[in-house]
């Protein structure tokens, strides 16, 4: 099933296949930028938490095998660590990467972990990123789409149910 | 909905409502199968069924779909936020470098 939205600047989210999340969005900016905001912590501070807390750590380690760990504070004084580890990196063109969400009790190894590939094209000084979010299974890839990643476990668990009576 | 079959079901119904005898055409299966399937989708709330005439014609229960289109719509929210700020970010580079 495809679902698209499309606003003045906004993103556009579509699901290309049942284990895969596509986020494309269009910057008024070359793409050496978008690359530079995206890699460099006190830049990522910046942007990474949107309206819903602030960045209160960011570690990259910008190298094949390298980690990179953010925290982000959300407003309900909630604290959230995703991290994951670097696959591949083309400087200013591609970034493939693992990415979860730190949760008590949960595996922190990166196996059956989500997989990233983020990629920068320009095109008359404007560039489009795409985010392609790989899962395992659709389970996995539907509880992403649920939690927005952001949200606290209860609502998340809400979520969850509501998902497994609609695939019932 | 692990059946296949069912997920194309839906898929076929996004486009619109249908009759059995279209869904047969469409999906390139047996009657008493497309039959079996739908009715195990509307047991669970995902399609509903209406009588015209002499023919049932089956739809989407947009309410059980929700969840999933919200969801998205929510993603696609958090993205934009964050998106927004970075549109910031970059000017604030490109100033830098002029």
């Amino acid at each position: 099933m495809v679902a698209t939205a499309r606003g003045g600047g906004s993103a556009i989210v579509t699901l290309p296949a049942d284990e895969q999340i596509l986020i494309t969005r269009e910057f008024d900016a070359p793409r050496h930028l978008v690359y530079r905001a995206w890699t460099t912590p006190d830049l990522v501070r910046r942007w990474w938490a949107g309206k819903r807390g602030t960045m209160t750590g960011v570690e990259i380690d910008l190298r094949v095998g390298g980690r990179w760990r953010y925290v982000m504070t959300v407003n309900d004084g909630a604290e959230l660590v995703f991290h994951g580890e670097f696959r591949d990196i083309v400087p200013d063109e591609r970034i493939v990467t693992t990415e979860m969400l730190q949760m008590p009790g949960a595996p922190d190894s990166d196996e059956g972990a989500p997989v990233n590939t983020i990629t920068f094209t320009e095109h008359d000084g404007r560039t489009t990123l795409t985010l392609l979010t790989q899962c395992e299974n659709k389970e996995l890839r539907d509880m992403i789409l649920a939690s927005g990643m952001e949200v606290g476990m209860q609502e998340q668990m809400d979520l969850l149910e509501e998902l497994a009576i609609s695939l019932r | 909905m692990a059946e296949p079959r069912r997920r194309q079901i839906l898929d076929v119904l996004i486009g619109g409502e249908r009759s059995v005898n279209e869904l047969v055409e469409l999906l390139g299966l047996a009657q008493p199968q497309v039959s079996k399937h739908l009715r195990v989708l509307r047991d669970v709330g995902l399609v509903e069924v209406r009588e015209e005439g002499r023919q049932r014609l089956y739809r989407l229960n947009g309410q059980a779909l929700k969840p999933v289109h919200d969801w998205v719509r929510k993603y696609e929210r958090t993205w934009s936020e964050r998106f927004d700020q970075l549109d910031a970010v970059l000017e604030e580079l490109k100033s830098e470098e002029e």
